[in-house]
This record gives C-alpha cells, structure tokens and sequence, in this order.
C-alpha cells in the first residue's frame, strides 16, 4: 500500500506535520494508535503516534521531532514523497469513555499525539484540560486545534516567555490545587510522565501514560519493547502503549531508552556529515 | 564408496566466523553425480514418506546421475516450491534422510545437498518461467508469506487463481527472512524463490497486518473468496525471571531480527543497531538458538549456550551444532538459568545446575535443579530463545476462529478452520515446527482451498 504525503508543514523548529494519504489506515485508526514507518532501504523501522486522521480524505497527519537521523529524513520529506513504508494502525486505542473531568498533559511535539485522544474524550461528554508544556513561547504547538474544543488550555514555558514559567507538570500540581479531576494522560518526555504518575498516586487520581519504549517491529513478535507494568513484563506495541502511570517501571524505561545511545549519535553523526 | 557419502565443501571456520557469507558451498556437477551413484532406487520409495511434500526423491536423484538436471530440478519442483531453501534448511537427518535404505548400514543418501544442488544449478541458468494456467475469476488472500504461506500462494497460482498475499513485515518470507541468517540461506536464494512465486502471478502487498489494517471480513468484502492464515510462531517466550528486563537482554527474536532483518551486522551502513558485548549468553539449544549463537560469535562476542537437558536432548539441527562448536562457541548443559544480575546492563547470569529426572510429556528426561548449586556465568549480552508460540492478532480480532489453550488455529486435516471459507497452515496451527512441514500443511490446505473455489 502506497502511503503519500499531501501537506507539510513547520510547528516549530525541528517539528514538522505531515499529511499522508494511506486510505486503509485512515480508515481504522483510532486515537492513541500508531504506525511504524521506515524511509528508505537500508533506514530502521520507527513508530509515529497519528495525531489526527480524516476517514474520507483517507488521510493521517503526525507530527514528526528530529530527534536523530531518521526523525530528521522523515522530517525532510516533501509534499508528493512517498514513505518507504508505513504499516499500522498498531497499538490499543485509547480507552474513550465518560470519566467526568479529564487533563492531558504533554511538552511541545507530543501535544500532537495527545489531540485526537483529547478531543474523542470532549465528544465523549468528559470537560477536557490541556496542559502544554515548552522550552519557549515558539515551541508551543497545536494551541489553536486544543484551543478549538478544550474547555481549558494551560500553557507553561521553561523560560516564561508564554503561560506560567515552569514545567508542565508544576502547572498540574497549581491545577490540582483548584480543580478536581477524574482522569490524567500524560504522552511526553519518560521523566515528564513519570512525575505526573507520581502527582496521580500521591492523589488518588486514574493516570495514563503513553510509554516511547524503542520498538523494532511494533507487533509483538521481538519483546524489543517490553516495559514492567505493575510488577509484570508487557510489550508496549500490543498492551499499550498506554499505561496505568501509576504503576510503570519509569526509571527500567528510560535505562532502556537509554541503551542504543552511542549508536544513535554515531549513525546521526555520519548521516550529517554525508549531507 | 558406498558406505560414506561425498563430503560438502565448506567456509573454514577461521573464515566463517569473520563474516555472514554462506558456510556451506553446496556440490559441485561431478561430486553431485558421484553421490547421485550410490542411491540404490529402492521400489517402495522409504525415502519419500520422509518428506513432508513427498518429493519423488529416487526420480530426481536418478537424473542428477544421468547428468540430466533440468529433469532433476522439474521433478522436485512438482512437489516443493522452494527447493533452494529446504535444500538448505530442512532437518533431513530426522526426515528424508532418516527413511533412507542406505542408513540401515551406511551414511544415508545426501538428499539435502542434492535438492540443493539442482535448484542452485537452476538458479544459476535463470529460472524458467513458468507457463500461467488460464484464470478461474476467483482470488484468495493468503495471510503472511512465511513457507506455509509461499505454498499455498504458489500452489493455487499454478491453477489460475488470483493471489494476493498479505505481509505485516516491509519485506516477504516470514523466518526465512527474519529469522534464518544469511550464512545459512543467502538473501539471494531466498529472493530468487520468491522471485518465482511471484513469476506465477501472485501479488505479495507489504506493511499490511491483518486483524488491524484489514479484518477478515474486510477482505470477503474485497473480494477474495477464501483466506488462507500462515502467520506463523512468532510470539516471543521469556523466563519470567528476576533480572530479564536489564539492558543488553534480548529475545532470540529481537537479536535475530536485528541482524537478519534489518542487516544490523551492517551498521552503520545499515541504521538499526546491535549490541554484542564480549561475553554473550544464549539460553535454549534449538535452531533460534543456535543461529543467535552463531550471530553473536561473528559479531566479535566469546559465546556460551546454556540448556537445561543435557546434549542428546539439543533439538537443533545437526549440522547446525557441529558448526557452532567448529565456530568456537561452548556448551554447558543442566543449567538451568534462575535469575539475571545487573544494575543497568546485564553482567552476570545466575542458574542452577541440574540432574536428568522422570521422562515428560515429550518423552525427553525433565531436568530438575539441584539445591544450593547455585553459579554465576558472566555475560554482557543475552539471548533468550526457548521458543516462540502462535501469533495472536487475528485469532484476538476474530474469536469465531477457534484456538487451542496453546493458541494455535485448530483446524482439520484439510486445513479448515472453524469460520468458512478461511484456512490455516504451518506454525499457526503446531506450534514452531520446520519449514518443510509448514509447507506441507500449506500444499494440504492449498488442495481443499482449491476444491473449496472451484464448487463456488
Ligand atoms: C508508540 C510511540 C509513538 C511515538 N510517536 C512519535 C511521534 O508521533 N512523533 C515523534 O516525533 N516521535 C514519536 N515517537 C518517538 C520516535 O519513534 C523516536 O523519536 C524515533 O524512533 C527516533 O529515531 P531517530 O533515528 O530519529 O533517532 P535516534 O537517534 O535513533 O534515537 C533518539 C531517541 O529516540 C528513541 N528511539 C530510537 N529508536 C527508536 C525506536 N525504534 N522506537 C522507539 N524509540 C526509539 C530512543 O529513546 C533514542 O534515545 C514515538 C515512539 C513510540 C514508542
Ligand atoms: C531462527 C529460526 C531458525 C529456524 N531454523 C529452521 C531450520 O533450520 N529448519 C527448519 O526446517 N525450520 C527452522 N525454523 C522453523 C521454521 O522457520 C518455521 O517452522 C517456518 O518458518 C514456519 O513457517 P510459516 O509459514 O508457518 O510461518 P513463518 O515463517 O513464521 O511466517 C509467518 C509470516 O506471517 C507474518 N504475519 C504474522 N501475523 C500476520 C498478520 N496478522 N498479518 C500479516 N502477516 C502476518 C509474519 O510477519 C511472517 O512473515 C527456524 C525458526 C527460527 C525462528
Ligand atoms: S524437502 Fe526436505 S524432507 Fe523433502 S526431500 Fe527435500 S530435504 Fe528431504
Ligand atoms: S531410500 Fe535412499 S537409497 Fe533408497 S531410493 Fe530413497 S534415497 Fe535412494
Ligand atoms: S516492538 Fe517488537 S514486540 Fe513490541
């Protein structure tokens, strides 16, 4: 199956957007599923959350961070490139239901993943948060689509240039404060979600975090992407990647984040001298 | 000469070990009619109730000797699609090979090596292409593209139905790609095979994971009046001990997948990475572990394979053990790992020594661990592979499609699941067995499929 790309656009430095026509997928995504996509012939298999999908047009938009060098020759693609391979909708979906009032709490480019759960919760009759976190003003993203069916937007910068200075997760704290709440996602940065796992325990509130375990096929066939989850090993691919975030291993995740570090920077290294 | 066969040429170890080229170097014309000679044309065939597609074995030998190898290669091609790959892979001591007359009191007939020999010398003339059956109007969908499913595709092809196989993976063949290192069956035997399937007319669509991309009755919808499912074992098993999750412990799956897959012995040519440390630890002695072994061993690692039977239990292919340990790679039996030690990564592997108890279920004496001999085996890198079980996804999206407790697709002697219309075959319905039985399910299945469209 053909996957094509019909729009790109840049959020902020380092995140771009991306439409893509791949009708079938288009047609059975559901919020909190992903897909994994591989550039070119020699290029790695990486996952991307769907950030929002149009059934009709049988379109699927994500929202891509150069992070290392496939994150950057995904992000150089252009309007009418087709993408090697993009296989998905893999994953659970995000459990959509009534839990009364919701928050989602996200740092710049995860903001993307977190939209189109956000907004199937709105239309599932729950009063729905966002808070979005940043390094700075420029990196806040989709702040217009949040803003265009959130009952509250909280914006919170590092350096104080947009919102209230500090992280997202002191705004959660200040939030908690005032408001009750019945149900948190957090998709963001393993140290981000870990806090806010901890802020819902210390709180009594039901937490989801949606886990960036390094996946290889991202359909159960390797365990690449096992994390502990209540005591017990899950493959973050097929049981998730939504988590109780009260109970996940954070700190097994981010060792396992962690592992392919000096092959990372090797292999961007080389991919930006060759360019 | 009758007594020991022709030896196959082979890769010195001291080569083998510094590169993934093919270790076996198959025979050449003459040593292949030299060993053609000694097979003694039994009537009654033994050999051919060895081999799950039943190949006339005794035909196609007798022409190797005659020097006639198209006839050799047309024979075998009548009843296996991939015979460059069995040649290769096929566990022939415990099938063809071991029905064979001339084991009763010599080294049985090299069949292997011989199937082998026709479908290189095949290959390297260019294979044929074949003739195309007129169309019958009806097509099918074929799910995973593994052995079972490379049948069965080929299989109905040949009688003029339209084919459409159906890949999770980005690239086709299921272990023989994922799984099966390239020093084992070169990617251009397995390319070449599939090359041909495809020569039949049988369309393969990639990046598509049935039960999430399309369902079931998604494909009914689209037209495809029966389904086959040949999606295989590929579910990873682990220990289930402390420790497991530690960095630098991986499945016998994720390792082989890494470096077979996505070629991540290339790196950094390739972008997937690998670690191998120095010391490198493999549990379970079946064929996964032996290839992750032998993986490890030429990616620079000193490699141990801990198994907790003792050897003559080793389900792995023969020819596979002798090679590892011509490799370098050391044994210890009745050790029965019990927990990892690490902080971030893995450095050590703590196990129990066992004794050989009472004979279990599969007939093999059960290992029971010895209290208090608790030892430690340093190692920076893991691999876990004591086998795999059935691919859940679609029997999960499709509960009408009966399973067992053990997960695989219950199905008749025909192939036929419990839902109409969709068939199942291979490892999905044993359990991780081989790749020739796994074709013969197919062949069993594709023969009712077959029948199943023409009555629509
Ligand atoms: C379920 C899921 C959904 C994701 N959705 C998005 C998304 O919508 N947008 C986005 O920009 N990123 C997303 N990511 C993260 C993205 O997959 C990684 O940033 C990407 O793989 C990095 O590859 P690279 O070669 O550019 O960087 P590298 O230099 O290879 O790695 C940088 C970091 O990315 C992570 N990473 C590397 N390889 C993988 C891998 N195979 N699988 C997962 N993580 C890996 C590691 O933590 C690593 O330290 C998602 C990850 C997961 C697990
Ligand atoms: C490392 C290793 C070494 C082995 N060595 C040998 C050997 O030397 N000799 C031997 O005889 N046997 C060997 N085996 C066993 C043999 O490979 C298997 O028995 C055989 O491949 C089974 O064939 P299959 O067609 O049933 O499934 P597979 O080969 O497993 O193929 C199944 C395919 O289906 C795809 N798939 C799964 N689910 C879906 C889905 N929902 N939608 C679409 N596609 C899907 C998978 O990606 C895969 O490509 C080995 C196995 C392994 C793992
Ligand atoms: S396919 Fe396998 S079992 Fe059959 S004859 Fe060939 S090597 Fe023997
Ligand atoms: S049993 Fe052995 S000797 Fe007899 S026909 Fe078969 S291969 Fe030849
Ligand atoms: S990515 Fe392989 S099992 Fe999850």
């Amino acid at each position: 199956m053909r996957s094509v790309i019909v729009h790109k656009e840049e959020l902020a430095p380092g995140y771009k957007l991306f439409v893509i026509r791949s009708p079938q997928v288009a047609k059975k995504i559901q919020p909190g599923q992903f897909v994994m996509v591989r550039v070119h012939e020699k290029g790695e298999r990486i996952p991307m959350t769907v950030a929002d999908f149009e059934r009709e047009a049988g379109t699927i938009t994500m929202v891509v961070h150069e992070v290392g060098k496939t994150s950057r020759m995904l992000a150089g693609l252009e309007v009418g490139d087709e993408i090697l391979d993009l296989l998905g909708p893999l994953g659970k979906p995000s459990e959509i239901r009534y839990y009364g009032s919701v928050v989602g709490v996200c740092r710049q480019g995860t903001a993307g993943a977190l939209y189109s759960i956000l907004r199937a919760l709105k239309q599932a009759g729950n009063r729905v948060t966002v808070i979005m976190g940043a390094k700075s003003r420029e990196y806040i993203i989709f702040e217009e689509r949040m803003r265009g069916f959130c009952d509250e937007v909280v914006v919170a910068t590092d350096d104080g240039s947009a919102g209230m200075k500090g992280y997202a997760v002191a705004a959660l704290r200040e939030y908690l404060k005032k408001n009750r709440v019945d149900y948190i996602l957090a998709i963001g940065p393993t140290k981000m979600m870990k806090t806010v796992g901890r802020i819902a325990k210390e709180h009594g509130i039901r937490a989801t975090a949606s886990l960036g375990a390094i996946m290889l096929d991202g359909t159960g066939m390797c365990g690449a992407c096992r994390v502990t989850v209540a005591g017990s090993t899950k493959f973050a691919c097929v049981d998730g990647p939504e988590f109780d975030a009260t109970e996940v291993d954070f700190d097994e995740l981010q060792r396992r984040q962690e592992f392919f570090r000096e092959e990372e920077r090797l292999s961007f290294e080389l991919y930006e001298e060759g360019t | 000469m009758r007594d020991k066969r022709v030896p196959m040429r082979e890769l010195s170890p001291e080569e083998r070990v510094k590169s993934f080229a093919e270790v076996a170097l198959g025979y050449s014309a003459e040593e292949a009619m030299l060993e053609a000679k000694r097979c003694l044309q039994c009537r009654d065939k033994p050999c051919v109730t060895g081999c799950p597609v039943g190949i006339d074995i005794p035909a196609f030998v007798q022409a190797i000797r005659e020097g006639e190898f198209e006839r050799a290669i047309a024979v075998i091609r009548e009843s296996n699609y991939l015979p460059g790959i069995t040649g290769r892979v096929c566990p022939q001591e415990r099938q063809c090979e071991a029905k064979c007359r001339l084991g009763r009191r010599y080294e049985p007939l090299a069949i292997g090596a011989l199937e082998r020999f026709a479908a290189d010398w095949e290959r390297a003339r260019g294979v044929r292409k074949p003739a195309k059956a007129e169309s019958t109007g009806r097509r099918v969908a074929v799910v995973g593209s593994g052995p079972a499913g490379l049948t069965v595709a080929a299989y109905l092809a040949e009688r003029g139905h339209g084919v459409t196989i159906f890949e999770a993976l980005h690239e086709p063949g299921g272990v023989l790609a994922y799984g099966i290192p390239e020093f084992r069956l070169p990617r251009e035997v397995l390319n070449a095979e599939v090359e041909y399937v495809r020569s039949l007319g049988v369309e393969i669509e990639t990046n598509v994971l049935v039960g999430a991309t399309y369902d079931i009755d998604e494909l009914f919808e689209l037209g495809y009046s029966a389904v086959f499912l040949g999606t295989g074992a590929g579910l990873p098993r682990f220990l289930g001990i402390p420790g497991e999750n530690l960095n630098g412990i991986y499945s016998g799956n994720e390792f082989l997948f890494r470096i077979n897959l996505m070629k991540a012995y290339l790196f950094p040519e390739y972008d997937t990475p690998v670690k191998v440390g120095e010391r490198a630890v493999v549990i379970g002695a079946g064929n996964v572990a032996m290839d992750a072994a032998r993986c490890a061993a030429r990616l620079g690692a000193e490699v141990q394979v801990l198994y907790r039977r003792s050897e003559a239990e080793m389900p792995a292919r023969r020819e596979e053990v002798r090679h590892a340990r011509e490799e370098g790679i050391s044994f210890r039996f009745l050790t029965q790992p019990v927990a990892f030690l690490g902080e971030s990564r893995v450095h050590a592997v703590r196990c129990l020594r066992c004794e050989l108890g009472e004979a279990d279920e599969s007939g093999r004496r059960s290992p029971v661990p010895v209290a208090g001999s608790e030892f430690e085996v340093e190692a920076d890198t893991v691999v876990i592979a004591i086998g795999q079980s059935p691919n859940p996804i679609i029997a999960m999206k499709h509960p009408e499609i009966e399973t067992t407790p053990r997960g695989t697709i219950v199905v008749d002697e025909h192939g036929r699941t419990s839902r109409e219309g969709v068939f199942a075959g291979g490892d999905i319905t044993t359990g991780q067995a081989t790749v020739i039985a796994a074709m013969g399910a197919g062949k069993r299945a594709a023969k009712a499929m077959h029948e199943y469209l023409m009555e629509l």
